[in-house]
């Protein structure tokens, strides 16, 4: 079913603007936990929906943002292939504006790209309500700045996202999940080694002493790398559960998430689920894991998927629900400059990221 | 405009700032540097400075910044849209001296490397290690990784690896301002917005950048190429579609035409089958299984689609020998006529037949012979005009026969430019492939890396006085206005 909201939207972005009226970007709501509390007016593009064109040949799918996600991947299943970056649909309701709009991206990110290294083009509602159109249908394309690019993470920020272009790719002919029992550090030893021999990993996992590894290739390729990785067949049902975040591991209170050079040390006693090689780490803590993060690094997050939203969180380290990590200053007054260039009232989703944007 | 004691007085200061020999100021010492790889573009600057250390950047960054002078970076000077054509009145610096790999790091596979460090030389350094790094531009003995960020550079292994912007984790930038940036990050992902993707590809115009970490890949098990002769364009052009349509990517997938096989063939001695309307050069590469697996699909496919000749390379030496006509197209091309304007640009590749079939009524037309080249796995378009500078007016001609092409180019869904950058050379053309809105927009992002304009000013991002008075007709996104008239 298609529908073109854009006009409709752009006169409630018009209107928001010359009145200095917030608005909140509502869609699936399936990911409100991962940032701050909009307040403001609803925009909601919920009914924006459809997939505008799709060519298997060509790689490419463009659908209106709130193309819910089930019907997208459907449409590509049917023709075997696949958004590589495997986004989470934490319910049915997922839409593909809001898996690009917060960026996050499944176990094959490593291995077959992460969101943004799919989006090849998006028109958008920016701050001013001006409809406008970045990047296209093709992936080599350098005209002009990346503010398609730019969108990805940007939870809607930067601008509303009506249309998306984005890069499909073929499905892997066969998949097959490999166990093996080991600590975190072994485990991390055996991936690097793995990886390294060029065995077609596209995802891993390591939980509770025992490493699980998904193989996607040809069925010779997958039968010839069991045979020199060995390990035990295991369901594959344990990556799913991964990408959209059903698994036991998010239920829990104090969750974070922690974004990391992949060899960044690892400890058998932090009791952490290890993804993507070792590049993400999901940990309970009481405590804030800013600084640790950064000291290995890279960042946390704060991620309590039981909330329906954060409460205000400020860029400064003061604040005990800080959800983001904190950017440094010189940072952070780039970030303000880009969001005024785009945004200059704050009305799009305002603190939605940081108190300060 | 600078007076001459002006002039002397820049130049006095800036020799505070940096050695002496990193100040060259003489009209004979200028010279190397008044064009990139668009040679038909000159301007000498009005001083070159070659700093070595982080601080002399910054030192002359905020000296520009603080006396109004615009600065022009530069890596190698190969870029072929004049991204770096100096300003008369303005800086030239180049990052030549900035030529160091500072780092491999094999536990997380990535490397710290400097601006001025060829792009082949990273994977040349990573090679013991098992390791390379994967966008390859054509140019790469000689390209500056620097500049392949500047350009968002890509290469014949892009389908499949990516672009620059895909291949990259950090940059440490320093603002016109002096003010440093670290974008990115050395995990895979890193907080608030999307620096990363908004540095690359921004041709010189947000930032200087001092260092880049780049990520490397284990070097494939295996890698195999196929040479696949058509007698028609069109054919060849449906057997690209149906390759990836099958649910193979391969690593490499180039299309050359008659005229490019030809000269190619004379150049190298590739072997090249003469009489093919166009050549397929398909490269699988992965585990020794997914190769073997792979390329017997991809054999059934072209044999399916219609090629009238099929070519497995039998070992290493083989593959290089298909390749080497391929890689030396630009040379090969270059000895056919005394020049050649290099064209760059991006169509839906199912689109293929149509724009060659576009370009070679153009060609006639112009009575300019062109030569085509096709990154075919992702729709990169190089149609090589040839011409002769010495002839009065053909630059000219050749210039807007370009110019056409690209129009071309947007109206089949595409764009202008799919890797060499806009540069100076196809700013006009942003006027038609964005509106006026989308080009403010781009200004407003400008404005809050570089409020003054003084870095790289002129090039990428054309100001709308320039759109009106370029006049062009206006083809936005692919729809023209009064689409009930008849054209071309």
């Amino acid at each position: 079913m298609k529908n073109d909201l854009s006009d409709d939207l752009v006169t409630q972005v018009v209107r928001a603007y010359t009145e200095n009226t917030p608005l909140v970007i509502t869609a699936g709501g399936s990911k409100a936990f991962y940032g701050n509390a909009v307040e403001g007016s609803a925009l909601d593009v919920t009914s924006h929906t459809g997939i505008i064109e799709y060519q298997p040949s060509e790689l490419v799918i463009t659908a209106h943002s709130g193309t819910p996600l089930v019907e997208l991947e459907d449409a590509l299943k049917q023709n075997n292939q696949q958004l590589a970056f495997e986004p989470p649909r934490h319910t049915d309701h997922a839409t593909i504006g809001g898996a690009i709009a917060c960026g996050l991206s499944g176990p094959a990110r490593p291995f077959q790209g992460a969101a943004r290294d799919f989006v090849l083009g998006a028109k958008i509602i920016n701050g001013k309500g001006e409809l406008m159109q970045f990047g296209g249908q093709v992936m080599k394309n350098v005209a002009g700045y990346d503010l398609s690019r730019l969108m990805v993470g940007a939870q809607g920020t930067l601008g509303v996202l009506l249309e998306l272009s984005l890069k499909v790719l073929p499905k892997a002919e066969a998949e097959t999940t490999l166990v093996f029992d080991s600590d975190a550090v072994e485990a991390h030893k055996m991936l690097r080694g793995w990886l390294s021999d060029g065995h077609p990993v596209t995802a891993s996992c390591h939980f509770q002493g025992v490493l699980s590894v998904r193989l996607g290739s040809t069925e010779n390729s997958i039968r010839e790398a069991h045979k020199k990785m060995g390990g035990e067949l295991a369901s594959n049902d344990l990556w799913p559960q991964l990408r959209h975040q059903s698994h036991p591991c998010f239920q829990q209170d104090n969750l974070w998430r922690l974004s990391l050079p992949p060899a960044a040390a690892i400890h058998n006693e932090d009791n952490q689920l290890i993804e993507w090689g070792g590049a993400l780490r999901w940990k309970v803590s009481n405590n804030d894991l800013f600084e640790q993060a950064q000291r290995l690094g890279g960042h946390a997050t704060r991620y309590d998927m039981k909330s329906s939203a954060g409460k205000s969180g400020s860029a400064k380290t003061d604040s005990s629900d800080q959800i983001f990590q904190p950017l440094q200053a010189g940072m952070l007054a780039i970030h303000k400059r880009i969001k005024h260039a785009l945004d200059p009232n704050n009305i799009l989703n305002p603190a939605r990221l940081y108190e300060e944007l | 405009m600078s007076t001459l004691s002006d002039k002397k007085l820049v130049i006095r200061c800036l020799q505070k700032i940096l050695p002496a020999a990193s100040v060259l100021y003489e009209a004979e010492d200028l010279r190397p540097y008044e064009c990139d790889g668009l040679s038909a573009y000159q301007q000498v600057p009005m001083a070159v400075v070659l700093p070595e250390t982080i601080k002399q950047i910054e030192d002359v960054l905020i000296f520009c910044s603080n006396q109004k002078i615009p600065v022009v970076a530069r890596g190698a000077g190969t870029g072929l849209s004049g991204g770096a054509l100096p300003l008369e009145n303005g800086v030239l610096m180049s990052l030549a001296k900035f030529n160091r790999i500072l780092n491999i790091d094999t536990d997380n596979r990535t490397a710290r490397i400097q601006p001025g460090v060829r792009n082949l030389a990273i994977s040349e350094a990573a090679s013991s290690y098992g390791l390379y790094y994967a966008p390859d531009p054509s140019s790469q003995i000689a390209c500056s990784i620097g500049g392949n960020v500047a350009e968002n550079a890509g290469g014949v292994h892009c389908l499949k690896y990516g672009l620059t912007v895909h291949n990259i984790l950090k940059l440490e930038v320093i603002t016109m301002q002096g003010e440093h940036l670290s974008i990115g990050s050395d995990a895979l992902d890193s907080p608030g917005y999307d620096l990363l993707a908004l540095m690359t590809g921004s041709e010189g115009l947000l930032g200087v950048i001092t260092e880049i970490t780049v990520k490397l890949l284990p070097k494939p098990e295996a890698a195999n190429v196929i040479l696949a002769a058509f007698d028609d364009v069109a054919t060849a052009g449906q057997a690209v579609s149906n390759i990836i349509a099958d649910g193979i990517l391969p690593a490499g997938l180039e299309l050359m035409d008659n005229a490019a096989i030809r000269a190619a063939d004379d150049f190298v001695n590739a072997g090249y089958p003469r009489d093919a309307a166009a050549i397929l050069l398909c490269e699988i590469d992965g585990t020794r299984a997914e190769v073997s697996d792979q390329l017997e699909s991809a054999q059934q496919v072209l044999r399916s689609s219609g090629a009238t000749e099929i070519r497995v390379a039998e070992d290493e030496q083989q593959r290089a020998k298909f390749w080497a006509g391929r890689k030396a197209a630009f040379p090969a091309v270059g000895r056919l006529s005394p020049d050649y304007y290099c064209m760059d640009g991006t169509i839906p590749r199912y689109q293929i037949a149509n724009v060659l079939t576009r370009i070679s009524e153009l060609s006639n037309e112009y009575q300019l012979p062109i030569v085509n080249v096709f990154h075919a796995g992702d729709g990169n378009l190089h149609p090589l005009i040839l011409y002769d500078a010495n002839i009065e007016g053909e630059l000219e001609r050749t210039e807007e026969l370009g110019g056409r092409i690209l129009e071309i180019c947007v109206e089949a869904g595409g764009t202008i430019t799919g890797e060499h950058g806009v540069g100076m050379e196809k700013i006009n053309q942003m006027c038609i492939q964005f509106n006026d809105r989308e080009l403010l927009q781009f200004h407003a992002i400008k404005h809050a890396f570089d409020p003054e304009e003084l870095l790289n000013p002129g090039k990428a991002i054309p100001t709308l006085h320039r759109c009106a008075e370029f006049g062009a007709m206006h083809v936005h996104h692919g729809q023209l206005p009064h689409p009930e008239l008849e054209r071309f």
